[in-house]
């Protein structure tokens, strides 16, 4: 089937272990988990292990210099900066983690609720999110101080319901994706109740970039509530890092000193947090899964075993009248993905094929035998990490794999074409379908608009599109996936190749559908005498277009010939378990007979 | 025999986006019955309906009109609360077995989840999750891994396992093994049959392949369009059919056999030809 059915099995290992555990092997990570463990432990304790008390004045200390028994010296009202420093972390953290509990609350309660029922709730509070993102934080604050007195709690915790909407637009956009994900409407099945549902299966998806953005937003709220404090507007009655840069800045030229400290405080705390959410989000995009299509397939062991022989049917009398004259030549293919650490997976295992001038080669195989990732190389398309370890590619005389990407980008596109599984993904959304078949061909065969114009149209047309010029200006979504089909198949003859290579290029369509595009695939080849490869798992498609077929098992060969020798003798005992799975010929399951009465 | 399971007129239709659009009429008046321990296919090709169809028993899709019953009981339009009661009777095994397993849980959890919400212990769950994995042929240590060490098609067996698990009655198989290899295929359909010999369920079985509703159905269901246009015992709608919709759709699949599939496609071609002259002549009188 699909190539990437087998994809999610390479997930790296790496994915299981929990965020905490990788990160703790970033050393920029440890550095800042460490600094805020030393906050945090300040933060606790800091009241008590302050040497002196933070409010009591001396005027010996007024803007004193450090001495041994206060070592940061004394601020402008004679008070140990310290102490103050120590009991002033604990209340500045605590604002800040009030905001946050405040934000959280308000916006993943929100979020999931909105997101996973949504309707009214939706859109109300997707609404009411809107305006408190608009509202200007700072001015919102400056008027809660007005009206509600200084209390750095009351405006901390307004705050929080100003950060909210960070919360709430991650947790519903979230929601919403997994909400549609097949295994939540299994859990609803199953009969779960709706929070054991959010509990189970949706939390956990939310729980990481929830962290992070906590992370983040908790520099932003210590930041913030510092800048009020040091406009003056906080609490002047309780010690906190804003208040004491307030203050050194007073005395910025009799105690320079005195803003290093709460400085420091207010921007190692920020920068840490920042850098730890960095390092975090970091670690849990490398575990992400990369694009599906393309990814290698876990394939196999990389120990080269010999290469058992291939079974190879001689030519009968419909493949002996085709031209005998072999236009690509593999020999003895090995593609190899890098792994992550060391050493690499052989997912093409030494694959020998020959695709002769104007024959259809059929490339059939299951899921994971490595048949796309031997179109690809052809093509010179491999993702990245894959590379061709052994073996030779040649198309029409001319080695490919030795020319580098230069050797590839002279045939491809002009002399090997490529119809791809997917028509919808591989036309691009933002271009009219028309926009796309001219600009190959103006590039290519150097024709003028007027005249690409024309032809794009003669070839729509010849392709079966009822209106042309209608489908010339239509934009892919306007498209049916059949259309879409045929435009790339429009697309690959358009620049006259030898050889099309067409990845499963009527899986994703229905079979009335597929019917058609087999015939206009057939149709086309007989008329340009073109190569054709087609990779398939379809035995039908097989027996509908191809001469000769090789069947693929796990990176390699293991039978080829003619089409009819492989249907009817096939030898080796995996085509054999290929086409004793096929379903065609069995007989239909007899009615229920009424009289038989079930029991359980 | 009474049926299990009757639908009656049944009406679906999804809001489209843009202010006062006309709604999408996703089922257009469906009528369908399935019979205790019988298999019923539902082929149709994609955008026909029977997906929605197997939602709106399921309870996931909209039910506008018409009726559901299942044992002589209405179920369309129920409460969640009174929906989550039916769970132990209707049951689902769906397409993609790698969206349909949550990837952040072990077998075990996914599995003994259903039973566990119906309040079944804790150390009870655990030996119903071996028996359930034995039942579908997987090894018992399967319940301590997550779904990624899973290939395909033990994965749709997973996904077997967590519908089998409350002992349904009824279970909706959308597309189980479309996205399974051939060999896997044939395997896990033997499973779906040797299932239903064993325990006596009723399948809604949802496939746009002729050969495979073929396979497994008592009696298959044509779906075009939103609506039913052909019924009947498995073998007459799969090699005979009648309605000109299903022709089409049994002529269009290859033979996987190459003069076979020559012959079908003249076959095809003639029968094309045949269907287009009445409704060309019939369009040219409209205008």
């Amino acid at each position: 089937m699909t190539e990437y059915a087998a994809a999610p099995v390479v997930a790296p290992t790496l994915a299981r272990q929990s965020l905490f555990r990788r990160l703790l092997r970033n050393p920029v990570a440890v550095a800042a988990l460490a600094f805020l463990a030393v906050v945090a432990v300040v933060a606790v304790v800091g009241r008590w292990i302050a040497p002196v008390d933070p409010t009591l004045s001396s005027l010996q200390l007024v803007v004193a210099d450090p001495s041994a028994a206060h070592p940061l010296g004394g601020d402008s009202a004679g008070r140990d900066v310290l102490s103050r420093l120590l009991s002033a972390t604990q209340i500045s953290i605590a604002g800040a983690l009030l905001a946050l509990v405040v934000a959280l609350l308000v916006g993943v309660v929100g979020g999931l609720i909105a997101g996973y029922y949504g309707g009214l709730f939706d859109t109300v509070s997707s609404w009411l999110t809107a305006i408190v993102m608009a509202l200007p934080a700072i001015v919102v604050l400056l008027a809660a101080r007005a009206a509600l007195g200084p209390s750095i709690w009351v405006s901390m915790a307004i705050f929080g319901v100003l950060l909210s909407p960070a919360f709430f637009r991650l947790v519903h956009v979230s929601v919403r994706a997994v909400r549609d994900e097949l295994y939540v409407d299994a859990a609803r099945v199953a009969g779960l109740s709706d929070a054991r549902i959010i509990g189970r299966h949706i939390l956990g998806v939310v729980r990481a970039p929830i962290i992070i953005q906590s992370a983040v937003l908790l520099g932003i709220a210590i930041a913030v509530q510092s800048g009020l404090e040091f406009l003056g507007l906080g609490d002047q009655a309780v010690p906190t890092w804003g208040g004491m840069l307030n203050d050194g800045f007073a005395q910025i030229y009799r105690a320079p000193v005195l803003m290093l400290w709460p400085s420091l405080a207010i921007g190692l705390t920020s920068m840490a947090l920042v850098l730890v959410a960095n390092a975090a989000r970091d670690e849990l995009e490398r575990s992400a899964p990369r694009a599906r299509a393309r990814r290698p397939p876990a394939a196999g062991s990389d120990t080269r075993v010999d290469r058992p022989a291939m079974i190879l049917h001689p030519d009968d009398r419909r493949t002996s009248a085709l031209d005998t004259d072999v236009l690509l030549r593999v020999r003895n293919l090995v593609v190899a993905y890098d792994r992550e650490g060391e050493g690499s997976t052989e997912v093409v295992k030494g694959v020998d094929l020959e695709v002769r001038r104007g024959e259809v080669h059929g490339l059939i195989g299951e899921s994971g035998s490595g048949k796309t990732q031997t179109a690809f190389a052809i093509l010179g398309l491999l993702s990245s990490g894959g590379h061709i370890e052994a073996g030779s590619i040649e198309f029409a005389g001319d080695r490919l794999d030795e020319g580098g990407e230069g050797s590839y980008a002279r045939v491809r596109g002009r002399r090997i074409a490529y119809v791809p599984q997917e028509p919808m993904s591989n036309l691009d959304p933002s271009f009219t379908i028309g926009s796309q078949l001219v600009e190959p061909m103006r590039v290519v065969l150097g024709l003028s608009r007027g005249e690409a114009r024309s032809r794009a149209l003669a070839l729509l047309e010849r392709v079966g599109i009822p209106d042309p010029a209608h489908a010339f200006a239509a934009y892919p979504h306007e498209i049916s996936g059949g259309m879409a089909q045929r435009v790339l198949i429009a697309g690959a003859v358009s620049c006259d190749p030898e050889l099309v290579i067409a990845d499963e290029p009527t899986t994703a369509l229905d079979v009335t559908v597929q019917a058609e595009v087999l015939d206009l695939l057939r149709d086309l080849q007989r008329e340009r005498g073109m190569a054709v490869l087609i990779v398939t798992h379809n035995f039908g498609v097989v027996a509908d277009l191809c001469d000769r077929v090789s069947v693929m098992q796990s990176g390699r060969i293991v039978e080829s010939g003619p089409v009819d020798a492989i249907f009817d003798h096939p030898e080796h005992e995996y085509t054999c378990s290929l086409l004793g799975a096929i379903l065609e010929d069995g007989d239909a399951r007899k009615p229920l007979e009424s009289h038989k009465e079930i029991t359980r | 025999m009474t049926a299990l399971l009757t639908i009656e007129d049944l009406v679906v239709s999804y809001p489209k986006k843009g202010f006062r659009a006309a709604p999408f009429r996703a089922l257009k008046g469906v009528s369908l019955d399935i019979r205790p321990g019988e298999t019923m296919g539902l082929v149709g090709e994609s955008g026909s309906g029977k997906t929605t169809l197997g939602r709106a028993v399921l309870g996931l899709a909209p039910v506008e009109s018409g009726s559901i019953r299942f044992d002589g009981r209405e179920i369309s339009g129920l409460s969640r609360r009174e929906r989550r009661a039916l769970s132990s009777d209707i049951q689902v095994v769906f397409q993609d077995p790698y969206s349909s397993l949550n990837p952040s849980m072990t077998i075990g959890s996914i599995l003994s989840e259903p039973l566990s919400a119906r309040g079944v212990s804790e150390s009870d769950a655990r030996g119903r999750v071996a028996e359930l994995l034995d039942d579908v042929g997987l090894p018992s240590d399967a319940a301590q891994r997550r779904a990624r060490d899973f290939s395909g098609g033990q994965r749709q067996r997973i996904a077997i396992a967590r519908a089998l698990a409350l002992e349904p009655r009824l279970v909706v198989c959308d597309e189980p093994v479309s996205a399974l290899d051939l060999t896997t295929q044939a395997r896990v359909l033997d499973l779906f049959i040797e299932i239903q010999e064993r325990t006596g369920v009723a399948y809604l079985f949802i496939s746009h392949d002729l050969s495979v509703v073929r396979h497994v159905s008592h009696r298959v269901a044509v779906m075009y369009h939103g609506e039913i246009v052909e019924v009947g015992n498995g073998d007459q709608v799969t090699a005979r059919p009648v309605h000109p919709y299903t022709q089409r759709l049994f002529m269009a699949a290859p033979v996987p056999h190459p003069r076979r599939q020559e012959v079908r496609r003249v076959e095809r071609r003639r029968l094309i030809d045949a269907q287009r002259t009445p409704s060309e002549t019939t369009s040219a009188a409209a205008l």
